[in-house]
């Protein structure tokens, strides 16, 4: 059964330092309620809105990353509606009507050699914050923080292009890259992206559902939300077109509590903010400003540094990474060996700490690590279990090698050493050696047990072969 | 009385050279208020502090600090103008008891300069009338004849002058909010173009269309306190990129060869005859100054008082809809009530003309009407700016009436918006063009007064208070009455 996707991204401007129309502080997380706030976000009698111009040009230039157009003019619209979070009762935003246009319309992004359109972009404000005491439910009072009112908030929307909940993912995935190659957005910050999806199966009725509070919730969101839909057709029944929630701790999409009205948003152009001419020299700047984005860089990252596509994918996946990866290759030569390190065992750390910044590893720790392997001092399995240790205590590899007495044997002495003592024990597999030459590794196997792995297997396997030799 | 009239600039020259203390004056002032406070009723709330401050302006001239160029001069700020800690309530029960945090940039400005606000005046709620008569404090009444209605919706601050309870007034003009009272009161009362003087602080009406102005019982004085409050202000985009203006050291140079038009369809149908007349008399004055005199016809007028009550009403539905009274001002008790019902409560506090106009500018605005009513009202008003700006390439002023009808009885037309709102006919495409415009005392019919109306360009104040200026000097009435 055909499956129609489209979503509605709103990713707030957290690297601004104010707010859309005042001086408050972007960065109203772990204040104490209504103190990140001013007349003007309060939208007390008489104040304006004073448009924060580093805002417009982030969002033109998540609009040049998207493939879009930008208009000759940006105008803001007032979308009216009453709800106690909106200090002003309406939402200043933008809209695309009577030949005005929001910051961008009409993109097209690639990703994983599909394609997805853009609808449209938009400027807008940041309503507050609904509270409630214990649940929705349950409450008997709903309280009110306007910290986050006012907050610079891009909304992208895209046409209803995907087929698949995975395809989301992987568009979800580049778009919280580029904005953070952008430098806009903190996408790990809680609340910093939201989604709204949009589905419908075979030309059924579209149902949203709001209240996606994370990227990688939006895909567990859409599956439940098909196979919910298939089951009601299966039932003989007909899909509605209505409004659902994605709950997250119960992973299931629950239809809203009130059925919402038809609302007419009346919107208008606002007439306290002028509107803004865009002429191509501003366009043509803020192109030069861009900063490498993920395609870029990972065609980068295989050319100079030979990595594969499938690892530097990976590592593009996430800036974080890509600048970890970066900052290592800088410090030694075997980027390859750094970046292995980083995708295949680093990340899995990573996934489940949510995110780099939360270990106390630094690329120092990785490239160490990679030496010390790559100059047969430790082996790959000891290099595993000092990983394990440092991504949360950031050690350097080689002091915990040291510590666990855990380096390599690898100078010829001590090897020959344990190599007589294990041909000593084991006379009758030191025979079948002699006569067969697979049966070495057996032997290789013992003087390995007897290190604790700690022996130079190369070295180990020369030594007893030389031994064997001189027995015949 | 006489006394109590100075004009600002001679006040200021006085109190400066030490022969007239600010303390003393503003305390004559304050009693000349308690006086005639119960007849007029100019005022809702007066500044407790203001003998301090004047006290404070008296020790600076002592010690020879800068004192500004209002040092001293009580001023009667409309009371939808944000003062920091003094209340202000836009004549409205939903804001009674609001007393906002910060000050509006002209109230710094006004302070900056020396001046003392005395108090906050009257007004019809949130600036929505021509009367003064829709306030939840109660009418205003005109000081010239106590049983008619002083204009509005300025009208407590045009009153306060006509009074002599002031020196100075700021008012704000959404559809001719100045200039009606002006007229009504027989003071000098103007407009400035749109962007000249910021709007911060202002409560919004229609913020597409409103402006803050001066207002006194001279020219000379308005064009001071024109230049205190003008000039561009970081706080509002809206404002034009303009700065220390001074609108005072030109106004004696006189109209020799200015080119003016007088509007036709303004003194025609629907005019009082005795208006019409008054009218053509200022004419022939300004003539005798030297100026040309020609009659001139605007086309568009006739949509312009349609597209003026469309958009002014499409923002007030949106501009009040914040008065919610969950943030601040009246506060319901919202104790079990769902959000959508506590609204409806709350919000039943505006008065009827606010509540009319909340209700028909939310219908213009709705989907399937935009294009019929705010869209079309938007055509006209770029309409009428084109036939403007094509007139003005020709002539250098406009002059009309300000008011068609001479001040109504108190009551007369509270009943009758639709009539109500006709009055505003001559003032609205002011606003509607963002144009300035001036209302100077012309004449009395009767005992009534009369204004004369003269518009100029975009930043063409200067000119329009040259005329203005010069017409006072041969025009002789009176601005103050003992009541």
């Amino acid at each position: 059964m055909s499956v129609k996707i489209g979503l509605e991204i709103h990713c707030q401007l957290t690297s601004l330092k104010t707010k859309l129309f005042c001086s408050c502080s972007a960065d109203y997380r772990g204040k104490d309620p209504n103190t990140n706030v001013c007349p003007i976000c309060m939208g007390l009698p008489g104040t304006l809105p004073l448009l924060n111009k580093k805002a417009l040009e982030y969002a033109t230039m998540i609009s040049l990353v998207l493939n879009s157009k930008t208009p000759s003019t940006a105008a803001f619209y007032r979308k009216n509606y009453f709800y106690p979070d909106l200090p002003k009762n309406f939402q200043i935003t933008q809209y695309n009507a009577h030949e005005i246009t929001s910051i961008g319309f009409d993109g097209v992004v690639e990703y994983d050699s599909k394609k997805v359109r853009i609808r449209r972009i938009q400027l807008e404000e940041d309503p507050g914050r609904l509270v409630y005491e214990g649940s929705m439910e349950t409450s008997l009072y709903t309280l009110v923080d306007y910290n986050r009112a006012g907050v610079a908030l891009v909304e992208i929307v895209t046409e209803p292009d995907f087929e698949d909940p995975k395809d989301v993912r992987l568009f979800l995935n580049k778009l919280a890259s580029i904005l953070e190659h952008l430098g806009v957005c903190d996408t790990r910050l809680e609340g910093s992206v939201r989604c709204d999806v949009n589905v419908s199966l075979a030309g059924g009725r579209k149902v949203e559902i709001k209240n996606i509070g994370s990227f990688s919730e939006a895909e567990k969101a859409i599956m439940f939300e098909i196979s919910r839909q298939k089951s009601v057709g299966m039932k003989g029944m007909e899909v509605r077109s209505e409004t659902r929630h994605w709950d997250d701790t119960r992973r299931v999409t629950i239809q809203s509590r009130v059925k919402e009205e038809e609302q007419d948003y009346r919107y208008f152009p606002e007439p306290d903010i002028p509107a803004v001419n865009f002429d191509n020299e501003l366009i043509q700047t803020l192109k030069k400003r861009m900063p490498e984005l993920p395609d870029a860089r990972k065609s980068r990252f295989v050319e100079r540094f030979g990595l594969s596509e499938q690892v530097a994918q990976v590592l593009i996946n996430d800036k974080y990474l890509a600048d970890f990866f970066e900052e290592g290759a800088k410090l030694y030569e075997n980027a390859r060996e750094v970046a292995n390190w980083i995708v295949t065992d680093l990340k899995g750390y990573t996934d489940e700490f949510d995110g780099i910044r939360s270990l106390r590893i630094k690329p120092v720790h990785i490239v160490e690590l990679a030496k010390l392997v790559d100059q047969s001092i430790i082996s790959r399995t000891t290099a595993k279990q000092i990983l394990q240790e440092i991504v949360k205590s950031g050690e350097m590899p080689s002091q915990v090698a040291k510590r666990l007495n855990a380096t390599q044997i690898s100078d010829e002495k001590s090897l020959t050493g344990i190599i007589d003592d294990v041909f000593e024990s084991e006379k009758s597999a030191v025979k079948d050696a002699l006569q067969n030459e697979n049966t070495v590794n057996f032997l290789l196997g013992k003087v390995m047990q007897s290190t604790k792995g700690r022996a130079d297997p190369k070295l180990a396997l020369e030594l007893i072969r030389k031994k064997l030799a001189s027995i015949t | 009385m006489d006394a109590l009239t100075l004009d600002a600039n001679e006040l200021t020259s006085q109190i400066k050279n030490g022969s007239v203390s600010a303390e003393d004056y503003v305390a004559r002032i304050l009693d000349r208020v308690k006086k005639v406070e119960n007849t007029v009723h100019s005022y809702i709330t007066l500044n407790d502090h203001a003998i301090e401050e004047a006290r404070k302006i008296d020790k600076m001239v002592k010690s020879g600090e800068r004192t500004g160029r209002l040092a001293g001069v009580p001023v009667a700020v409309k009371d939808n103008i944000c003062t920091r800690g003094l209340r202000t309530t836009c004549a409205s029960k939903m804001l009674e008891d609001y007393v906002p945090p910060y000050n509006a940039t002209v109230i710094d400005k006004l302070q900056h300069e020396g001046a003392i606000i005395l108090g906050k005046t009257n007004l019809d709620e949130f600036a929505m009338g021509s009367t003064t008569e829709f306030s939840n404090f109660g009418p205003t009444k005109n000081p010239w004849d106590i049983s008619r209605v002083p204009g509005g919706s300025s009208g407590g601050s045009a009153a306060s002058l006509a009074a002599a309870e002031a020196t100075l007034a700021l008012g704000s003009d959404t559809g001719g909010s100045i200039r009606c009272p002006a007229s009504f009161c027989s003071v000098v009362g103007l407009k400035p173009t749109y962007g000249l003087v910021s709007r911060f602080g202002l409560v919004s009406f229609a913020n597409s269309l409103e402006l803050i102005g001066p207002m006194g019982r001279s020219t000379d004085d308005v064009a001071l306190m024109l230049s205190c409050i003008a000039g561009r202000d970081s706080m509002d985009h809206t404002t034009l990129d303009v700065d220390n203006m001074d609108y005072t050291s030109k106004i004696k140079q006189g109209i020799k060869g200015v080119k003016i038009g007088i509007v036709k369809e303004m003194i025609s149908d629907g005019v009082d005859d005795v208006v019409a007349k008054t009218v053509h008399d200022a004419a022939n004055k300004l003539e005798s100054l030297g100026a040309s005199i020609e009659e001139i016809s605007i086309n568009s007028l006739q949509y312009a008082l349609a597209s003026y009550y469309t958009i002014a009403m499409a923002e007030v539905s949106s501009n009040l809809a914040r008065y919610d009274g969950i943030r601040y001002g009246l506060n319901m008790n919202p104790e079990g009530f769902a959000w959508n019902a506590y609204y409806t409560k709350a919000r039943s506090n505006f008065g009827s003309e606010v509540k009319r106009r909340i209700m028909i500018g939310t219908y213009v605005l709705s989907s399937g009407y935009y294009g019929k009513y705010y869209l079309k009202a938007q055509q006209v008003r770029t309409l009428m700016r084109q036939e403007l700006a094509g007139i003005f390439k020709k002539l250098d002023l406009l002059i009309a009436p300000t008011m068609p009808v001479v001040p109504f009885k108190i009551g007369e037309k509270i009943d009758e918006p639709l009539k109500m709102y006709m009055a505003d006919i001559d003032t609205v495409i002011a606003n509607l063009t963002g144009v300035p415009a001036i209302s100077v005392p012309c004449a009395f019919k009767d005992h009534l007064p009369i204004g004369l109306q003269i518009l100029g360009n975009h930043l063409s104040e200067e000119l329009l208070l040259r005329a203005a200026y010069a017409f006072e000097q041969v025009n002789d009435v009176k601005k103050v009455v003992d009541v």
